[in-house]
């Protein structure tokens, strides 16, 4: 046990936790915190290394989740950004792609806030509707990717020899060729649709998802309260799903969430590029390729606004993708 | 150490065929090399005449073991965008690519090394915290953009702002005119791209520099090096950097195929005729002969990369070497 005076030494910002938990407060101390799993640096040595013992894990969970300030106030820009991006038929100044070929480009003012582009189209109503896509593939990608990633990581982590050698060398292969050039020759395959994007980035997503879920598979089928399921006769099924997957849900939730960042920034690559979102549809990526010409020009204001939809959408889900990680388990959150 | 990189360098050998041979065939199956000769309306006899002259007749094995063979003797085909030989135009390409690679690498692991080694050394200090938020917001950029908006704002726009006569920094090519090796215009050519390509990898890397250090200067022989009375000084280095630097090698190996996929954008952006730019060039003009040389060239350099790491963990750490 380390005492109270050397983690709060060596740890101001977990010192400041001791001093706001809630179950603490009550002047027990910091002890009873650490006895109640709110921060198992010290206390869980002899356990099972799977998180705090606590009454509800669920409720430390929330608790934690809730303490991180940059992850709350993320969540709450995410769920502007999804209202007003789905919503864009209600909040859009203008239509999608109404144009005012009189009026041309403008730069950002009182009527149009974002400018308009040079055949008339306003720029704020237009990142909304771009946003749908971006967003859309971005949480669709991180959503098969995840559910495949998982699969194919239990079952090659669980069952080793040739299943597990096969995942491992069938993605050692990819690892040699970049994702970007890899995922450009796939769409000028397969097409550049938006379902066929969302498919050829979860077909490349899923591997990365994959590797991790074997490495935390092949740890927990060691434990003891994996063989005593499978001396009680559960099936493999039984103690991949009940066992395993529950013991796992940090890291796929954690790794979900960085999905959606990183496949928000691929497919924009690709639009970009030329090779991903293709007209009439449109995304901020698409929206920054149309764009691209006019750097140094005076419709430079073109570029800013896709690129911070972008940039702002990224940070927050990476901002909750880390309030996540701290509180699913808060040994690693420090980082 | 030697047998140690052989086993390794054997190993690779079959993960770079067998790539090569379905990257052959994805290629293969995407473009036909005869594409051209049909959207011209050439008759079906010289469409077939060109066919079996390119031996596009036979089977998919036999064809990839004749361009395997072909492939190590250097003779990589011809384009069928530019009608120069493929092996001539990759040569060129790849000189740019390394001059990018080596100052992107040199500057992403000199800046995250110190980056990370002060975060971890100064934890929570407000040097700290800031480095963390430049990281998060590194992150979070997607690089195309940054590198317009650093075209925007570090070189166009800074003329009107101080009436210069021309920009500071340079945003087409590595070097303007004339003008060839290591010099102040190369440098103002340079610095554009290579922080478009490494802002990314800087932020990763120097967070994961800071996470490594932490680690290791929580462990009980910088304890007793500190109690010892070793010089805080080399404490830090050669205790504690020295075996940091371990984890970053391996994220640096992994990371060596993200740095090629950024080529693709950065030297798109900025006009550089690299392996970025020829992949970009070749797969708008569906040039299948250059992107199966394009993909292989590039997996090897990848793998080589990989080999690379794996030496200098050996180097770092002894024990890897007995293994």
């Amino acid at each position: 046990m380390i005492p109270e005076e050397e983690i709060r030494r060596t740890d101001p910002d977990l010192s400041r936790r001791m001093d706001t938990g809630g179950i603490i407060g009550t002047g027990l101390g910091a002890q009873a915190g650490v006895e109640l799993g709110l921060e198992p640096g010290g206390g869980s040595g002899g356990g099972s290394g799977t998180g705090p013992v606590a009454r509800s894990q669920w409720q430390l969970f929330r608790r934690r989740f809730l303490r991180h300030r940059m992850a709350l106030i993320s969540l709450v820009v995410l769920a502007l950004l999804i209202v007003g991006c789905f919503g864009a038929t209600f909040f859009a100044p203008y239509s999608k792609n109404g144009q005012d070929l009189l009026l041309g480009p403008v730069s950002p003012n009182g009527t149009h806030w974002f400018g308009t582009d040079e055949l008339g189209r306003d720029q704020l109503s237009r990142l909304l509707y771009a946003g749908q896509l971006s967003i859309e593939i971005g949480i669709t990608v991180a959503l098969l990717s995840t559910i495949l990633g998982t699969a194919m990581g239990a079952i090659a982590g669980y069952f080793g020899r040739t299943t597990d050698q096969a995942l491992m060398r069938f993605t050692d292969l990819f690892l040699i060729v970049p994702d970007i050039a890899i995922l450009a020759l796939a769409l000028a395959y397969f097409g550049q649709a938006n379902i066929t994007i969302i498919l050829v980035l979860a077909g490349i997503f899923w591997m990365g998802i994959a590797r991790v879920m074997r490495g935390q598979v092949l740890s927990l089928k060691e434990k003891e309260f994996v063989e005593a399921a499978r001396a009680a006769g559960a099936s493999p099924l039984r103690i991949i799903t009940r066992h395993i997957l529950p013991n796992t849900i940090g890291t796929i939730m954690v790794d979900a969430t960085l999905a959606v960042a990183a496949a928000i920034i691929t497919e924009s690559t690709l639009s970009f590029l030329g090779f991903g979102v293709q007209p009439p549809n449109t995304s901020w990526g698409k929206m920054l390729s149309d764009a691209e010409g006019y750097v140094g020009t005076s419709k430079a204001y073109l570029l800013y606004f896709p690129g911070f939809a972008i940039l702002l959408t990224v940070l927050a889900v990476n901002f909750v993708g880390d309030g996540l990680r701290d509180a699913f388990d808060p040994q690693s959150g420090r980082g | 150490m030697l047998s140690f990189l052989g086993r390794r360098v054997l190993f690779t050998i079959p993960v770079v065929l067998i790539a090569s041979f379905v990257l052959f065939i994805f290629v293969r199956a995407t473009f036909d090399p005869t594409a051209q000769l049909r959207s011209s309306h050439a008759d079906s006899a010289s469409v077939a005449r060109e066919k079996e002259r390119l031996g596009l007749d036979r089977p998919v094995v036999v064809q990839y073991g004749d361009w395997l063979g072909k492939f190590v003797h250097g003779d990589w085909g011809q384009s069928e965008r530019t009608r120069e030989p493929v092996f001539g135009m990759i040569r060129r390409a790849l000189w740019y690519t390394v001059q990018l690679i080596f100052w992107g690498i040199l500057l992403s692991a000199t800046v995250s090394i110190f980056v990370g080694v002060y975060s971890a050394v100064k934890q929570y200090s407000p040097l700290d915290y800031t480095f963390t938020g430049l990281a998060f917001v590194g992150l979070a950029l997607p690089p195309f953009w940054f590198g317009l908006i650093a075209i925007e704002f570090l070189a166009v726009q800074p003329v009107n702002w101080f009436h210069l006569q021309e920009p500071i920094f340079s945003f087409v090519g590595l070097h303007s005119g004339d003008s060839t090796g290591f010099n102040l215009d190369y440098v103002r050519h340079l610095a554009l791209p290579v922080l478009t390509l490494t802002v990314q990898i800087i932020a990763s890397w120097s967070r994961f520099q800071r996470a490594a250090m932490l680690d290791v200067l929580q462990s009980d022989y910088i304890r007793t090096a500190r109690a010892k009375g070793v010089p805080r000084r080399q404490v830090i280095v050669k205790h504690g950097l020295r075996n940091a630097l371990i984890p970053l090698v391996t994220v640096m190996a992994l990371d060596i195929g993200a740095l090629f996929g950024g080529l693709i954008i950065t030297e798109t952006i900025f006009s550089i005729p690299g392996m970025g730019r020829l992949f970009y060039e070749s797969l708008l003009a569906g040039d299948a002969t250059v992107l199966v040389a394009w993909t292989v060239v590039t997996a090897l350099f990848i793998v080589a990369f990989n080999l690379l790491a794996d030496v200098l963990y050996g180097v770092l750490d002894p024990r890897v070497r007995m293994a």
